[in-house]
C-alpha cells in the first residue's frame, strides 16, 4: 500500500506530461493529414453540386445534376462493369493461380525461394511500366503475341485496338501483375498453419488432396479474405495501367471508374463531375472495407 | 546416438518406417517432384518472357523486332542503350523520382512516427477519437481527393513543384504509418518505459533513444512501402507536374513512349533503363521488400 501511494504523484506526474508531450508529437500529423487527405475528400462531396471549372467563381451550384449525368453516363456504365469483370476475374483466375504457386512454395523445396522472388517481381514494376511492356507485348506489328499468332498462320492481331478484346488483355496484364503479391499473402497465411496438423493427418492417412482441402484451405479463410479484399480495393483504384496500355480506347471501352474520372474530370476540368465520380468511388470504398470488417468481426 | 537425438517421438517414427515414401515428403504440398517443378516452370516462363522480350527487344533494330521477334539480336544494339545512359533526360527524371522519394520517406517517418508514439504511449484527452480519425484514411481513395488536392496545390503555389508531390504523398501515408508504427511501438516491453519514467527520463527522450532505435524493423517497412509507392507513383504527379525538367521516372518514359511512338527499340531500351533501378532494389534487399510489403499488407 505504502508502495503504491509513494508511486501515485509521480504516476500523475507522467500523465500530465505524458499530455504535454503529445502536444508537441502530434500536430504535425494531424496538420498534414487534415490538409491534405480528409478536407480535399469532404471538399469533393462539396464540388460534387457544382458546375465548375477550377478557375471562375464556385457559384454555379446545380445540386445532383452531376451525379444524374454520371450515371446517365453510357461510358462510366461500361467503366463500372469492367471494374466488376477485374473483381471477377481476380477471384476466378488470380486467387486459385496465387493459392496453387503459394501451396507449391511454401515449403523450401527446390527452388522455392527463387520461384518466389520472380513470381513476385511483377508487383514491384510501377505500372507505367508494366502497362508499357505489355501494350509491346500487344502491339500487331511488333509485338510477341501477334507474331506467335501469325506463326500458328493467323492474320497480324491489333488485340488493344480491338474493342471485344482490349480489356481482356488489360484483365490479362492484371493477372500477370498481381498474382505474386497475393501469392505471397498466401505464403505468409501458410506459415501460420500448425505443421502438426499435416503431421497428423497424414498419419491417419489423409493424402495430399485432403490435406488441403481440410487443412490448408480452412486455416487459409483469413487471408483468403483479406486477398479477396485487396482485389476489389485493388479493382476500385484500378488507373495507372489503364494509360499507358488504352488510355481507356479504343472508343472508350477500357476505362475503370478512375481512369474514367482523370479522362472526364481532370482532362476536362470539370472539378465539380469529376468531384461527384469521386464521392461515387469513396462510397464504394467505404461499403467495401466495411464489409470486410463484418466478415471478420463474424468470423471471429 | 539415433536414441538420444529422436527420444521423444517413437510413433511418430514407427509409423513413419511403415510409410518410408512418405517421410521425405513435405506435407502441406500436395505436389512434389517432376509434376510440381513442369507447373512452376511454366508459369515462371509467363512471368519472365514480357520482361526478357523487353530487354532483349532494346538490344535490336526497329526491323528485326518483326523479323526475328523471338530470337537473340543478330547484332547487339548497344548503341540504343548508351544513347539513353548518355542523355540528360534519363538520369534527370531518376534524379527528380529519387529526390521526391527520398524526401517523402524522411518526412513520412518524421511525421508519423512521433504521432505513432503518442497513439502508443501517451495518455490524453480524446486519444481513441483522434486515433480513429486517422485510420478513417486507410479507406479512402486517392482518386477521390485528386481534384480537389490540385485545386489545393494550386492555390499554395505549389503546381508544378516535387513539394505538390510529396506532401500529399506524405499525408496519404500516415494512415497506415501510424498504425503500424503504434503497434510495433505498443509491442516493446512496458517495463522499459516505466524505468525510464522512473529513472528520470522524459518522455522525448525515450521515444528518440530507446524507442526509435529498437524499432528499426518497422521503420524500415514503413520506408519500404513508403519508397515504393512514391517511386511508382503515377497520377498525382500526372496531374501536378507540367515542366518536363520536374517529371519523375514514371512521367518520363510516359513522355518519351509518347515522343518515340513506333521506335520500339528505344521504348524498350528506355522502360528496361527505367526499371533497373527498382530491380536492383529488389535483388539487393529483397527479403526486406517482400516481409515489408506484405506484412505491411497483412498488419495494416
Amino acid at each position: 500500500m505504502a508502495d503504491t501511494t509513494a508511486v501515485s504523484p509521480g504516476r500523475q506526474k507522467d500523465v500530465r506530461s505524458g499530455a504535454l508531450t503529445a502536444l508537441i508529437f502530434l500536430p504535425p500529423a494531424l496538420t498534414v493529414f487534415t490538409l491534405f487527405v480528409i478536407v480535399p475528400i469532404v471538399e469533393a462531396g462539396w464540388y460534387g453540386f457544382y458546375n465548375w471549372n477550377g478557375l471562375a467563381a464556385l457559384d454555379n451550384f446545380v445540386g445532383f445534376e452531376n451525379y444524374r449525368q454520371l450515371f446517365a453516363n453510357k461510358v462510366f456504365g461500361h467503366a463500372l462493369i469492367n471494374n466488376l469483370l477485374i473483381i471477377a476475374v481476380s477471384l476466378l483466375i488470380q486467387l486459385p493461380l496465387a493459392l496453387a504457386m503459394a501451396v507449391l512454395l511454401a515449403d523450401r523445396l527446390f527452388g522455392a525461394v527463387a520461384f518466389r522472388m520472380l513470381f513476385f517481381l511483377p508487383y514491384i514494376l510501377a505500372e507505367v511500366a508494366a502497362g508499357l511492356i505489355w501494350r509491346f507485348m500487344f502491339d500487331g506489328d511488333y509485338g510477341l503475341i501477334s507474331h506467335a499468332w501469325q506463326a500458328l498462320g493467323g492474320d497480324p492481331l491489333f488485340i488493344l485496338a480491338d474493342r471485344n478484346w482490349a480489356f481482356a488483355a488489360v484483365l490479362t496484364v492484371i493477372v500477370w501483375k498481381y498474382f505474386g503479391f497475393h501469392m505471397m499473402l498466401y505464403i505468409a497465411g501458410l506459415q501460420n498453419i500448425d505443421a502438426s496438423l499435416y503431421e497428423a493427418a497424414a498419419i491417419d492417412g489423409a493424402n495430399g488432396w485432403q490435406r488441403f482441402r481440410h487443412i490448408t484451405l480452412p486455416g487459409l479463410k483469413p487471408m483468403i479474405l483479406l486477398s479477396v479484399f485487396f482485389s476489389i480495393l485493388g479493382s476500385l483504384h484500378f488507373f495507372d495501367m489503364v494509360v499507358p496500355l488504352t488510355g481507356g480506347g479504343p472508343l472508350n471501352s477500357t476505362h475503370t471508374i478512375v481512369s474514367f474520372l482523370y479522362y472526364f474530370g481532370v482532362g476536362r476540368m470539370r472539378i465539380g463531375f469529376g468531384s461527384a465520380v469521386g464521392v461515387f468511388l469513396f462510397v464504394l470504398c467505404v461499403v467495401a472495407a466495411f464489409g470486410y470488417k463484418r466478415l471478420l468481426m463474424r468470423d471471429e | 546416438m539415433s536414441e538420444i537425438t529422436v527420444p521423444h517421438r517413437p510413433p511418430v517414427g514407427a509409423m513413419r518406417s511403415r510409410r518410408p515414401a512418405k517421410a521425405a515428403v513435405p506435407l502441406s504440398t500436395p505436389l512434389t517432384g517432376l509434376p510440381r517443378l513442369l507447373i512452376l516452370f511454366v508459369v515462371a516462363g509467363l512471368v519472365v518472357v514480357p520482361l526478357l522480350a523487353t530487354v532483349i527487344g532494346g538490344f535490336k533494330e526497329l526491323g528485326e523486332l518483326r523479323t526475328n521477334p523471338f530470337g537473340l539480336p543478330k547484332v547487339w544494339h548497344w548503341e540504343n542503350y548508351w544513347g539513353i545512359l548518355d542523355s540528360l533526360r534519363y538520369w534527370r527524371i531518376l534524379g527528380n523520382s529519387l529526390y521526391i522519394s527520398t524526401v517523402t520517406v524522411a518526412l513520412t517517418l518524421a511525421v508519423a512516427a512521433p504521432a505513432a508514439f503518442a497513439f502508443a504511449h501517451l495518455r490524453f484527452f480524446g486519444e481513441r477519437y483522434l486515433f480513429n480519425y486517422f485510420i478513417l484514411g486507410l479507406t479512402f481513395p486517392f482518386a477521390t481527393a485528386i481534384l480537389p488536392l490540385f485545386i489545393k496545390v494550386r492555390d499554395l503555389g505549389l503546381l508544378d513543384t516535387h513539394w505538390g508531390i510529396i506532401l500529399p504523398q506524405v499525408a496519404f501515408n500516415q494512415a497506415f504509418s501510424i498504425l503500424l508504427m503504434r503497434n510495433a511501438f505498443r509491442a516493446l516491453p512496458s517495463e522499459l518505459l516505466d524505468a525510464a519514467l522512473v529513472d528520470g527520463c522524459g518522455y522525448i527522450r525515450f521515444f528518440v533513444s530507446i524507442t526509435l532505435p529498437l524499432s528499426r524493423p518497422i521503420l524500415a517497412t514503413v520506408g519500404v512501402i513508403s519508397f515504393v509507392m512514391s517511386w511508382n507513383n503515377f497520377l498525382l504527379p500526372l496531374v501536378v507536374i507540367n515542366t518536363n525538367s520536374k517529371y519523375p521516372w514514371t512521367l518520363g518514359l510516359m513522355d518519351y513512349q509518347g515522343e518515340f511512338i513506333v521506335a520500339w527499340q528505344l521504348i524498350l531500351a528506355f522502360i528496361t533503363l527505367t526499371i533497373l533501378p527498382a530491380m536492383l532494389m529488389f535483388m539487393l534487399a529483397q527479403k526486406h521488400i517482400v516481409s515489408g510489403l506484405t506484412a505491411g499488407a497483412v498488419k495494416g
